[in-house]
């Protein structure tokens, strides 16, 4: 299977290409079983079309990831949407899902999932920085082998708020409940960096892979 | 719950590591890519590369460390040292890198806190701070690795850190670095206790006693430590298991392999 991740010309995209060549087993993986997967860093809407699964990484800020979706995704984005392709959006990737964030002012998201993207509390230090566990509320793709109360490598200063029923999976404990795992049809999202979360991260991306080849 | 991470820092110069020389189990030992991913096995929560070369012709090697590191590991890895310019952080990030550590420029330059906290986000900026004594409460900021005075007070200038941008305060207590006394608790709870961002207590080691009470007496967000693990006295994994018993929370990775594949119809489905 090809795996797109989406270049939205804002950091380095090293770390989650190689979580995902790790996780399906290809290149250096040291496994022979898995979705292998072909990684390629997607910087167009072409590049991204031949595609069965793409990723929507997760550095940078809202509005430049929005920007940088609209104008240079547009058609990938349409098939996100419409169910056509399934996608992983990590972090910032998976705010961009919902319908707007309040980061730096108000912007427009993708409209995957409805809800906002809103500061944290100042309750709790912020950047919300390090290991967290998850708490699993209902059953997903995503979280497939992972128990209960697993740890995952956070680092983010806003967190999605649903304006729907459902959508989150998994979530974690930081001053307010963050959805940490969300799915909605063939779409997910991971507050968490699975590519930096170790053995525990590399299941969550092989679980993505697999729903996406079904 | 947030969990209080563990950091084994490595100390490299010219690409290779400069301590640590005891593990047996490793090809290469003077390999800092290696070195990480030994303790990525232990359970470490993070890594910290200090480069420590003298000579500022060394960037591509560090480059090349950066590359191979983020290639190998699925933890996050932090670089400091000689990381003078926007140029610098941009080049070691692009290289890899999850965070950057700036120490001496950020004090000749707080401009370069904002700038590199605007373009690449507050988290990838992480503010060394070398802090000696200087009275009863009071604590001043050295630059040049701890040559240098600055006549800067060092919560007054962690709090300024946070003011800049920084997403994270790396705080070294000269005074007891390298003793193994333990950590300057006063002046890691004083800083922890000024900012609203991650402090790591750094410098006094000698043990998991130590590492516990920088965590707790001293409000560290993180604890940091060098020789304790370099010198396999203890594993990242012995310190966690300290702390956990005394009810610290901490990570404890399975291990590895474990309920990958196999548990593809886990406790998840039977909810």
């Amino acid at each position: 299977m090809r795996v797109a991740i989406l270049d939205m010309g804002l950091g380095n995209l090293l770390s989650i290409r190689r979580g995902i060549e790790r996780a399906s087993g290809g290149i250096g993986s040291g496994s022979i079983t898995g979705p292998h997967a072909e990684v390629i860093i997607a910087q167009r809407d072409a590049e991204a079309g031949c595609a069965d699964a793409v990723v929507i990484p997760g550095v940078g800020a809202f509005r430049d990831g929005a920007n940088a979706l609209a104008g240079r995704f547009g058609g990938v984005v349409g098939r996100i949407r419409s169910g056509e392709i399934p996608a992983l959006g990590i972090c910032l990737g998976m705010q961009l899902l919902f319908t707007r964030s309040f980061e730096g002012g108000e912007y427009p998201g993708l409209g995957v999932i409805s809800g906002d993207v809103v500061r944290l509390p100042d309750s709790v230090k912020v950047p919300h920085m390090g290991w967290n566990s998850i708490r699993i509320v209902r059953s997903g793709e995503l979280v497939r082998g992972i128990p209960d109360g697993e740890h995952f490598y956070f680092v983010h200063s806003y967190y999605c708020r649903p304006g729907e029923e459902g959508v989150t999976v998994a979530e974690t404990e930081y001053g307010v409940h963050i959805p940490a795992i969300v799915e909605k049809g063939r779409v997910f999202g991971t507050q968490f960096h699975p590519e930096k979360s170790g053995e525990a991260g590399r299941t969550i991306i092989r679980n993505f892979l697999e729903a996406a080849k079904r | 719950m947030l969990t209080k991470r563990i950091i084994p820092c490595l100390d490299v110069d010219k690409g290779r590591v400069v301590k640590g020389i005891r593990f047996v189990n490793l090809r290469d030992a003077g390999d800092p890519v290696e070195q990480a991913l030994e303790y990525e096995r232990q359970g470490a929560d993070e890594i910290v590369f200090l480069d420590i070369t003298a000579s500022s012709d060394n960037r591509e090697t560090v480059i090349d460390m950066v590359r191979k590191t983020a290639y190998e590991l699925s933890i996050p890895f932090t670089v400091g040292g000689g990381i003078r310019s926007y140029a610098d952080v941009r080049r070691v990030l692009m290289a890899g890198a999850d965070k950057v550590s700036l120490n001496t420029a950020a004090v000749q330059n707080p401009r370069l806190i904002t700038e590199g906290a605007e373009i690449f986000g507050s988290q990838c900026i992480v503010v060394a701070i070398d802090a000696k004594k200087s009275g009863e409460g009071k604590w001043e900021v050295y630059t040049h690795g701890g040559r240098k005075a600055t006549g800067m007070d060092a919560v007054e200038w962690a709090v300024k850190a946070e003011e800049m941008g920084a997403g994270e305060i790396l705080l070294t207590s000269m005074d007891y670095d390298g003793s193994k006394d333990g950590y300057d608790l006063d002046l890691t709870r004083r800083v922890s206790e000024s900012v609203n961002i991650p402090v790591i207590a750094s410098g006094g080691a000698g043990g998991p006693a130590h590492i516990y009470d920088a965590l707790t007496a001293g409000k560290a967000d993180a604890a940091l430590a060098a020789s304790i693990f370099h010198y396999a006295e203890y594993t990242v994994g012995e310190v966690k298991a300290y702390l956990a018993e005394r009810g610290v929370p901490v990570r404890i990775p399975r291990p590895t392999g474990a309920g990958v594949g196999k548990g593809i119809r886990g406790n998840a489905d039977s909810k």
